[in-house]
């Protein structure tokens, strides 16, 4: 037993009330299924029930869409930009005042550790409605010509790893643009975008602007191939983007996809020691590695790598893995029964094609789905966990020798989303983040999100860009 | 990697082999050094984890006057006070006192097993010439002290004076005689994170017990960031040399709350090796009373308020 053991501090979850069932967010109420069942939902850290959904059918997406469209046509199209500022300013300031509650049932849903829903979810999903209700009445001046019109109805499907903050980088941009939006949610997480619908009656927020329709993946083909959708937002998975894609070709409407990732997170031997391994450990398990832009791949220069493993394992052994809502918890549950496997049968390929596995020695709950933090070493490019996204806590160590090759590697894969560089010498951060085919270059740092900066990937990571000025391009007609 | 201690002392052997090692040491980024200590603050330390680092913080507090106005009377009352806390709560680890405070402390706490710290070294500036600095620490040894607070000299390291500032630590050690010697870099001075990863190496290699990070006496005390980075330096030197060192946070710290978070820091940086008072100290005045009146809300439920704890 430790010599400074730290006692239970669960955050309470009475600050939130769970229906049993909720309904369809179609035209300002929650509305019943017309086709189509229900999904339960469960807490993956226990596989307790949480509540039952609404899956909806095709007739559901259809009225949702209608919804949208009326909505466009005759309230939020026709709203001059200034009032359309209000309500996001509303809404924003709504999630700041209900943080906690919103905190609490995401940490339920999805699992993840109530310190990074209290601290880097909820705040970041708040600032984005604040960063895009100040761009409302200036789209005029955010370089797309005098008058940008705003696109119509957008259909928008997001994923289970940051069921929140995913939600407010779709419907923030979209509704400052003029858009209205019909939004699925992943069928494993989809209370807390239910409980936005409550914030968007709070804010009075005109009936149909916001829709939320809840349901697996045949709700949201019904969505995306819609006739009357203008615009299709997905992040995801590469295989489910590919899909999308090919229901959109041939069609007017406008397609953004955020997909997977197989980051790179390179190591110069004049690298920050300390701040490099927190940042390798906020890279790969932060949020359980459930991050599209996950630091999966640690490159390591040769003559610091044992040094560096070293460390490595020390701080791994020191992640506090268990109860998602204790404040003390730095590693949560994996999201899903399906997830879990494939993450175990991705970290089984890894010791099977040779390299070496090393996990903490941490105890696991005996209920819910876990994995422990999960380190390969002596991994080589032709490894299935170099080349694939393994979307969980396994992190892949490979050296290199130099810069050169060292960009090499990180750029040989198929994905592109983000990198990461650690030195202390600022002229090879720009030599080598110039040469990184990544959306997003960090420097010295990783897994830092803003409102205002652009994010988005390179080759089959996806296209279209999210947050700043440029998240406006996507909901504008340009 | 251990390399012995003795080969490692080498890089001392010329200011260029010095200052080629104490800049070879991985830099330190500012930004993320404070981000994780900022981070290791949020740990949510309540009930009987709390009430252990209480008093584990209460043992380890040197419990300090270092005024002008200093008397034998003062100095006694305070000495007193490290005996009987009040409320059962644990003895302190140390007074730390002027030289000329001493044979007075000495007096008092003879036998009991609190430890007696002096400054010297012509604290706190350490602006005098080597003889008087050596002087001064002698006659503290001499007067009772068991352990010597030390300043670095700020400006010939600032300068890149290395070798000066190490021969300096390796003869006041050599005046401490048997007192366990701490050095204090005066982070407040050093200015960067950089400066206080290698003044914490040549202070340990110059043969210091413990790193200190302040007087007390300059605008900027001790923070958990430099705290940390003092910390994450003892664990690197133990692991190459197998020799400990220990830790001493100083100046600003009066609250349980900071208290422990400085624990957390320790605990999740050096590790549960330095959770003791012969490895980690607090260089404090007012946080004992705050650490005995936590102490007893703690136990019964009530805050009784700075009326319940005496001022000594």
């Amino acid at each position: 037993m430790a010599a400074f053991e730290y006692a239970p501090a669960p955050e309470s979850r009475s600050v939130v009330e769970i229906k049993p069932s909720y309904g369809l967010f179609i035209d300002g109420d929650f509305t019943s299924p017309r086709d189509g069942g229900v999904i339960k939902t469960v807490n993956p850290a226990t596989e307790e029930i949480l509540s039952e959904v609404a899956e909806a059918g095709e007739a559901d997406v259809d009225r949702a869409v209608a919804a949208a469209r009326a909505a466009f046509a005759n309230v939020w199209g026709p709203m001059p930009g200034a009032e359309r500022a209000k309500y996001l300013f509303r809404i924003a300031r709504l999630i700041q005042e209900r943080a906690r509650e919103l905190a609490v049932l995401e940490t339920l849903d999805n699992g993840k550790p109530i310190k990074e829903s209290r601290d880097v979810d909820v705040p970041l999903v708040a600032a984005h409605f604040f960063y895009y209700a100040g761009w409302a009445d200036k789209l005029g001046h955010a370089g797309f010509g005098p008058a940008p019109r705003a696109l119509g109805v957008a259909a928008q499907v997001i994923p289970w790893n940051f069921p929140l903050l995913m939600l407010a980088w779709k419907i923030a941009p979209a509704l400052a643009a003029g858009n209205t939006v019909v939004l699925k949610p992943a069928e494993t997480t989809p209370l807390t975008a239910l409980l936005f619908a409550e914030i968007c009656r709070q804010a009075e927020l005109p009936a149909g602007v916001v829709n939320i329709v809840t349901g697996a993946g045949a709700t949201g083909r019904y969505l995306v191939s819609h006739p009357d959708v203008n615009k299709v937002a997905f992040t995801g998975s590469t295989g489910v983007g590919r899909e999308i894609a090919r229901a959109v070709a041939g069609t007017s409407k406008k397609l953004t996809l955020e997909l997977g990732g197989k980051a790179a997170n390179i190591v110069f031997d004049d690298a920050p020691i300390s701040q490099a391994v927190e940042g390798i450990v906020n890279g790969i398990f932060f949020n359980q590695g459930h991050v599209c832009c996950a630091g999966s791949r640690l490159l390591v220069q040769e003559p610091i790598a044992d040094e560096l493993i070293d460390a490595l394992k020390r701080r791994m052994s020191q992640l506090r893995v268990g109860d998602p809502l204790d404040k003390n918890t730095d590693v949560g549950a994996i999201n899903s029964a399906a997830q879990l496997a494939r993450i175990t049968e991705l970290s089984a390929a890894g010791a099977e094609e040779g390299a070496e596995r090393w996990e903490p020695d941490c105890e696991l709950p005996s209920q819910g789905y876990w994995f422990r933090p999960t380190l390969f070493t002596g991994v080589s490019q032709s490894h299935r966990i170099a080349q694939e996204e393994i979307f969980g806590p396994v992190l892949s160590v490979l050296t290199f020798r130099t810069p050169a090759e060292a960009i090499e590697k990180a750029n040989n894969t198929p994905y592109g989303l983000s990198a990461g560089i650690w030195t202390e010498k600022g002229s090879r951060i720009l030599a080598v983040a110039d040469k990184l085919r990544a959306g997003v270059v960090w420097a010295n740092t990783f897994n830092k999100f803003d409102p205002t900066s652009p994010f988005g990937g390179y080759k089959e990571s996806g296209y279209g860009r999210e947050g700043g000025r440029h998240g406006l391009e996507a909901y504008l007609d340009v | 990697m251990t390399v012995s201690l003795a080969a490692l002392a080498d890089v001392a052997r010329s200011e260029a082999s010095l200052r080629a090692f104490l800049h070879g040491l991985p830099g330190v980024d500012k930004v993320g050094a404070e981000q994780r200590a900022a981070a290791l603050g949020t740990r949510s330390i309540k009930t009987s984890a709390k009430a252990w680092a209480i008093d584990l913080s209460i043992r380890m507090v040197d419990l300090t006057t270092l005024e002008g106005a200093d008397t034998p009377g003062k100095v006694r009352n305070l000495c007193q006070k490290a005996l009987n806390p009040g409320h059962g709560a644990p003895r302190v680890a140390a007074i730390c006192v002027y030289p000329s405070m001493v044979a007075t402390a000495h007096e008092a706490l003879r036998g009991s097993g609190v430890h007696l710290a002096s400054v010297a070294t012509a604290f706190p500036s350490g602006q005098a010439p080597l003889s008087v600095r050596l002087d001064d620490t002698r006659a503290a040894v001499a007067a009772g002290a068991d352990e010597i607070d030390m300043v670095i000299n700020r400006g010939a390291f600032l300068s890149g004076r290395y070798t000066e500032v190490f021969e300096e630590i390796v003869a006041v050690k050599e005046a401490c005689g048997d007192a366990h010697l701490k050095v204090i870099l005066e982070t407040g001075e050093l200015a960067t994170y950089d400066n206080v990863r290698r003044a914490s190496w040549l202070a340990m290699l110059a043969g210091g017990d413990f790193i200190k990070t302040s007087t007390g006496k300059v605008p900027v005390a001790a923070t958990p960031p430099v705290t940390m980075i003092m910390l994450e330096a003892v664990r690197d030197f133990l692991a190459q040399t197998g020799r400990k060192v220990g830790v001493k946070p100083a100046g600003g710290i009066r609250t349980t709350k900071d208290a422990v978070k400085y624990l957390v820091l320790v605990n999740e940086t050096a590790g549960e090796g330095w959770l003791d008072p012969d490895w980690f100290r607090f260089g404090a005045s007012t946080l004992l009373n705050d650490l005995l009146m936590q102490r007893s809300k703690l136990a019964t439920g009530h805050y009784a308020g700075p009326d319940y704890v005496t001022l000594d």
